[in-house]
Parts: structure tokens; C-alpha cells; sequence
């Protein structure tokens, strides 16, 4: 242990006398942590993998002399089984950054454990704003959407575009409780109503009583307090019960573009909800789509393979203008110091309290006669500036903001 | 996976070959020995977090052993014992500020009191009705770790300190705790050891094999099904909560239903029944979890012809073959 500890010492004195970039056992080490198997695996998976290999490519790494290697795993969304290869990764194998992980509970375990051995976690697919909140570190960076920033914004720009009477279906536990929290002080702050709430089991099948007493409340909005199969179920079946059709929208908290993908246009239409990133903005989210779509069986890209993108290339400018990855923390530092900037979610910054601040974008998605092409399915329905987009910096409760 | 169990409990074919043996004892020491030599010697060569991690599973499995291969249960809620372990020994740690021992004995003395609340009620039933009742209270337990604040719903306990040992080994280094996990692994399973090849154990075997009879004979299998059933949930909280220590963790996943299925899945592939049985198949199961990670959704279909070989090929379980290959030979060799 104690040879292992003089090593990397002596590693990092020569990284920061050379000139050139000098990085531990001499290569940058990217492990993507993420469910390769299961519920998120579609969302995030192989696609993280790949969107990681391309920013790597588009980074140039390769012409300026970086060695990048790649490792991937499935954590199973276990945090036991999360927890331990990230351990593994950092104390056997040398990776010096992990990416990705979906699933709060394996994020929080490995958010502790990249603090404790000092390296970089990039987190794109958990939800938990905790990770910026009480439990934020120097060494992580959130990347691309939180609970927080999910519900601000659905609930701000519903209510704005019209949608001002809510009916909530809540999932009964700390998640859902949380999110119906979030968004009913949203809705009633921009002068929206709460017309009646209930709440639901975790994975319940049957939602006909429910989605009944949100039709019969007569809100223009009902609001899907829940994620996952819950969300997709309730979704089905208010498609079944021509919620939609009859004039009342659907507003989701958690949806992911393979979400709408494999409920069809026809059942998830008039869905409306927030996302961090769509691949039909601009002429290079739709190059980087056509790109993913090539390798990834015409599958299209989510928010957080792109945030995994995004997230990799600005860690690589920041461990590039370091001259070392050796130092977690100071390579974090550099990535709050450092503006971001890339072909997919444009400038940006990190926070203080590690929150990525970028544009979000309310979509609603397109009826079937509205569809031009496979994967056509959102429509913008408004962009939420990025200024008010986030959890303001004080309201966190993150120790790393009072200290400065 | 219900069905076999059935089966095997209602036969006397799944029974322990190296238990019955003569001589079983000596055998039994030697391989006591090399398996303390062999956790001895692993920390130099593997992982020390992987290898505490296969260590607890192994406890687990072999307190669920003690009850489906020795009594003839299957229980298919363990995971609430393993898992509500777990989450007292964090709570107690993380919150109350205690020891590492006594975190993990907090957990032991609430597993042992679920035991009893859950055993009182599941012994009344068998076969099928008992793993019934057990995995419907487990899922009721499920629901209250989703529900209650202190285990933190789905995000779990999580950064538990690693504190000093009895306040004074430190922990924090993963070869020194690693010994400690050794230690107490060992002596648990000693334990079960003992509990198995007592006359309490006897009477276990006894009732496996023929209730009705047991019962004619002067025994009240109530009681000792569900003393039993307690000394089987408080080694699995044991289990649940030395994993809390060494992960500095307690989630959701650890009282979900498939952490049950796990470890019957463990118990069947290392060889149900035997002593040394579910230490193996834990370290298989385990190492697959673990080394495979990197082939994403084949793990799980990996464990599914795992197990489906193990049902079909070799249905006493590794070790129950090795030793019924032992044991043949012994017997042509005498003849």
C-alpha cells in the first residue's frame, strides 16, 4: 500500500514538472457505470459506451497525444455491485474518472467512494438532486438533469403555455412524494392550481381508479408524480381510457426518448415533459444522432448518452489544460473554472456546488399524423433558459457553497 | 425451483452424503482447514473488497442452508432478515454512532426478533404455503424499507463510516477489515457446523425426513422448526449487516425479492444439504456477479444456464457431487 502511495506521489510530481501531458500509469482511464441489462439499460447502456468512445474521437485525443482507454460495466442496479467495481476500478484497475451510473442509489454509493479516493465521477443518468445537494463533493460533477430541475421546469412552463389546473399521481414513497412537492410549489408559484392528488403503490398494474379521478377532476393537466414501469403503465392506460383525446394533457416527470420510443406515438401523444437535450435541435445533434444510429441498431440517442458525450469531452479539456489526471479534485476544479463548450449542448458552466447549468427544453410528443420519420416524436414546446433552469446555488444545501 | 425443492425434501435423496458418512468428522476438519488457509492466503492474490464481499454471501447462504437443507424449509423471504440487518446495523452506525460489533449485533438482535415474529407465523404451514408466507411478509417488509425515513428510500443508507473496531482496530484499510469479516465468517459457520451435528441437529434431520414420525416419537416440531428458523434469520442478519460494514451501504436491493431468489440459487449450484455447499456456490455466484459485469445483460442469462445446468447435470450441487463421487469410490473401495 505504502509503495502504491510513494508511486503516486512521485507520478504526480512528474506530471506537474512536465510539459507535456503526464497522466497516472500514463493513460486517462474512463470506466462508464451504468445498467447494461434491465429498465435503464435502453436509456443509457451500450449507448453511454459509445457516446463516451465518440467524444474520445471527436476530442482528438489520439493526434494530440492523450492515451484514452475506455472500460464498461453493468452495475445491475444493485449498489452493493456498483459500489464494489467502482472500487475495483480505482484501486486495481487505474480508471481515473467514472461516467454515467443511472440509478440514485448506486450514483450516492459511488459519488462517496470518488470522493474518498480522490478521482472524478460524471454522473448523466441518476435523478437524485442530492448529489449537488447534501451529499455534493468536490470530486462530481452533475451533468445533465436532477428531480429539481425536471419538476421546475415541467411545472413553470405548463402553467405558462396554458396548462394551470393540476391533478396529481403520485407514487408512494420518498421519490414520488418528492417530485409531487417539487412541482405542486412550482404550480401554484406561477399561479396554477392543485385540483386533487393520490397516490399510488410502486409498480402498480392497474391504474383505472386513478387515472378515473384525474379525469373526473377535470384538470387540464394530470401530472405523472412517478418513473419507470409506473410511468409507462399510466401512460398506456390513460391512452386506453382516451384521456388525451378528450383535451386533458399528460405531464411526466421522468421520460426518456426509448420511453416514448417503445410506448408508440399513438399512446404517448400529447405527453409533455422536460428533457435536457433532443437529437433533432440543430444540425449537429442530428449528425451525432445519424452517427449513433449507424452503430446502435437505428436506436437514437437519449439526454444522457448525450450528456455522457458532453461530460467526457469537457473532462478531457480539463484534464488536458491540467497536464495531469492524477488529482480528482484539482481536475473538477479545473472543469468549474473552465466554461464548457460542445457540438451538443452548446456553452455551458459548472457550478460550485458541481451542477452542469445548461438550457432545458419543454417538449410535447407529436400525434402519429405529425411524425415524418422514424424517431420524429417531440415538438418544443418551450426552452427553459438555463439562468432559471436549476436549483438556485443557496438553496441546495451543499456545504461545498458556504465554504466560498 | 419450488418443485425440486419439494422434492428433495420429501425424499431422502437430496440428503447430506458427508454428514452421514463415517468418518465425516476428520473430513470435515481437513477441510476446515484448507478453506481457512485458502481465506488466509486470498487477500494477496484477489480483491479484498470482492473477497469480503463472497464471504458474507457465503454466511448468508449458509444460514439459509441450515434451514432448507437441514429442515427441510424453504424460505423464500430471507431477504427481509438479511436486508432489515442491514439497514439497523447502518441506521445504528451511520446515526447513533456505534461500534462496528455492536452495529452488527443491533442488526443480529433484529433479525432474531423478526425471525421469531415471522417464524411463529410460517411454521404453522409447509411445502409451498411456507415460502408463501415467507415471501409475502418479505415483500411487506419490503414495502415498509420503501416507505419508512430512515432507511432512505430508494437511494438507501449510504457513506456509513468505517469505524475502529471495539474503538480501537481501525477498519478503514480493506485488508484489515477483510480479517475481521474472515474471523467472524468462520465462526459462524463453525457454528452451523455445531447446530447441525448436535442432537438438536439430529432432531432437524429427523423431522426433515419424516415429520409425522418425529412427531410420534415424543418431538414438538413446532418448536424446533422455529428455533431453527430464528437461528437461521439471525446468522443472515449477521450476513446482512457484516455487508453493510464492509459497503458502507444499505439499499433497497438488499430486501427485494430477488435477494431471496439469489440465494437459493446460491445454496442449489454449490449443493443443498451439504456443509461446505453453500460457500461454493456463493463464491460462484458472487464471482459472476462480479467478473462479468463487463458482458452487460449476459450476466443474467449466464446465471439462468448456471442454474438450469445445475438442476439438470448435477442436482446434488457441486459439492454434494464431489462428495457422493467420494463416496462411491469409498464404497467400491471397501467392497
Amino acid at each position: 500500500m505504502r509503495i502504491r502511495t510513494i508511486l503516486l506521489a512521485a507520478a504526480a510530481t512528474l506530471a506537474t514538472t512536465a510539459a507535456n501531458a503526464q497522466n497516472s500509469n500514463g493513460v486517462v482511464k474512463i470506466g462508464v457505470l451504468n445498467d447494461q441489462s434491465a429498465l435503464y439499460a435502453d436509456m443509457s447502456g451500450q449507448g453511454s459506451v459509445w457516446a463516451a468512445r465518440k467524444a474520445v474521437e471527436d476530442f482528438g485525443a489520439a493526434a494530440k497525444g492523450m492515451k484514452v482507454e475506455i472500460v464498461f460495466a453493468d452495475h445491475q442496479n444493485k449498489a452493493d455491485i456498483g459500489s464494489n467495481i467502482a472500487r475495483q476500478w480505482y484501486d486495481q484497475d487505474g480508471v481515473d474518472m467514472i461516467v454515467d451510473v443511472p440509478n440514485s442509489s448506486v450514483a450516492l454509493s459511488v459519488n462517496q467512494i470518488t470522493r474518498e479516493k480522490n478521482k472524478v465521477f460524471l454522473n448523466s443518468g441518476a435523478a437524485s438532486s442530492d448529489l449537488t445537494g447534501k451529499a455534493c463533493s468536490p470530486n462530481t460533477v452533475h451533468w445533465t438533469y436532477d428531480t429539481w430541475a425536471l419538476a421546475n421546469g415541467t411545472g413553470k412552463a405548463v402553467v405558462k403555455t396554458g396548462g394551470d389546473s393540476w391533478f396529481f399521481i403520485t407514487a408512494d414513497y420518498a421519490f414520488g412524494h418528492a417530485l409531487e412537492r417539487d412541482t405542486e410549489a412550482v404550480v401554484l408559484a406561477n399561479g396554477g392550481k392543485v385540483l386533487g392528488k393520490v397516490r399510488h403503490p410502486l409498480s402498480t398494474q392497474d391504474f383505472s381508479s386513478f387515472l378515473l379521478q384525474a379525469q373526473g377532476s377535470g384538470a387540464k393537466i394530470i401530472g405523472l408524480a412517478n418513473a419507470g414501469g409506473d410511468t409507462i403503465n399510466s401512460v398506456k392506460q390513460a391512452a386506453e381510457f382516451g384521456i388525451t383525446q378528450a383535451g386533458q394533457n399528460l405531464a411526466a416527470l421522468l421520460v426518456f426518448l426509448t420511453d416514448v420510443h417503445s410506448l408508440g406515438l399513438k399512446t404517448a401523444q400529447g405527453l409533455v415533459f422536460t428533457s435536457a437535450w433532443y437529437w433533432d435541435l440543430d444540425d449537429d445533434d442530428r449528425a451525432f444522432a445519424k452517427a449513433f444510429a449507424a452503430d446502435n441498431k437505428g436506436m437514437h440517442p437519449t439526454m444522457v448518452q448525450a450528456g455522457v458525450y458532453s461530460a467526457v469531452m469537457h473532462y478531457l479539456k480539463a484534464v488536458e489544460a491540467l497536464g495531469s489526471d492524477a488529482d480528482g479534485a484539482a481536475v473538477v476544479a479545473k472543469m468549474k473554472e473552465m466554461p464548457s463548450d460542445d457540438k451538443l449542448f452548446g456553452k455551458g458552466s459548472v457550478r460550485a456546488d458541481g451542477r452542469k447549468i445548461h438550457d432545458l427544453y419543454l417538449f410535447e410528443v407529436k400525434k402519429p399524423s405529425e411524425s415524418k420519420a422514424p424517431w420524429d416524436y417531440y415538438k418544443l414546446r418551450a426552452t427553459i433558459p438555463a439562468a432559471e433552469a436549476f436549483r438556485p446555488l443557496d438553496q441546495g444545501g451543499c456545504p461545498l457553497v458556504k465554504r466560498s | 425451483m419450488l418443485v425440486r425443492a419439494e422434492e428433495t425434501t420429501g425424499t431422502p435423496a437430496g440428503a447430506p452424503a458427508a454428514a452421514r458418512r463415517p468418518g465425516g468428522g476428520a473430513t470435515f476438519l481437513w477441510l476446515f482447514a484448507a478453506m481457512v488457509a485458502a481465506g488466509m492466503v486470498a487477500p494477496f492474490f484477489a480483491y479484498p473488497v470482492f473477497l469480503m464481499k463472497v464471504l458474507c454471501f457465503a454466511l448468508f447462504a449458509c444460514a439459509f442452508n441450515l434451514l432448507i437443507g437441514y429442515v427441510g424449509l424453504l424460505s423464500f423471504g430471507h431477504a427481509m432478515f438479511f436486508g432489515g440487518a442491514a439497514y439497523v446495523c447502518g441506521y445504528g452506525i451511520k446515526t447513533l454512532g456505534l461500534t462496528p460489533e455492536l452495529g452488527i449485533l443491533a442488526g443480529m438482535a433484529f433479525a432474531a426478533v423478526l425471525g421469531s415474529a415471522v417464524g411463529w407465523l410460517a411454521i404453522r404451514r409447509q411445502g409451498i404455503y411456507f415460502a408463501m408466507v415467507t415471501l409475502a411478509l418479505a415483500q411487506m417488509f419490503f414495502f415498509f424499507c420503501l416507505q419508512t425515513r430512515f432507511t432512505g428510500g430508494e437511494d438507501g443508507i449510504q457513506a456509513i463510516p468505517r469505524r475502529p473496531l471495539f474503538g480501537l482496530i481501525p477498519t478503514t484499510d480493506d485488508r484489515v477489515l477483510y480479517f475481521i469479516v474472515l474471523a467472524l465468517f468462520l465462526a459462524a459457520f463453525l457454528l452451523i457446523y455445531r447446530i447441525v451435528h448436535s442432537p438438536f441437529g439430529q432432531v432437524l434431520k429427523a423431522i426433515r425426513e419424516n415429520e409425522p414420525r418425529a412427531i410420534s416419537l415424543g418431538y414438538r416440531v413446532e418448536r424446533y422448526k422455529l428455533v431453527a428458523f430464528v437461528l437461521s434469520a439471525t446468522l443472515a442478519g449477521m450476513a446482512g449487516a457484516m455487508k453493510t460494514v464492509v459497503f458502507q451501504l444499505a439499499s433497497l436491493s438488499d430486501v427485494a425479492w430477488q435477494m431471496s431468489g439469489e440465494v437459493v440459487l446460491m445454496t442449489l449450484v454449490g449443493g443443498m444439504g451439504t456443509v461446505f455447499g453453500p460457500v461454493v456456490g456463493a463464491g460462484i455466484i458472487v464471482a459472476m456477479q462480479n467478473y462479468l459485469s463487463g458482458i452487460g445483460e449476459w450476466v443474467l442469462v449466464t446465471q439462468g444456464v448456471v442454474f438450469v445446468a445445475a438442476v439438470l447435470l448435477f442436482r446434488r450441487g457441486v459439492v454434494g457431487e464431489i462428495a457422493a463421487l467420494v463416496t462411491r469410490a469409498r464404497a467400491r473401495g471397501e467392497s
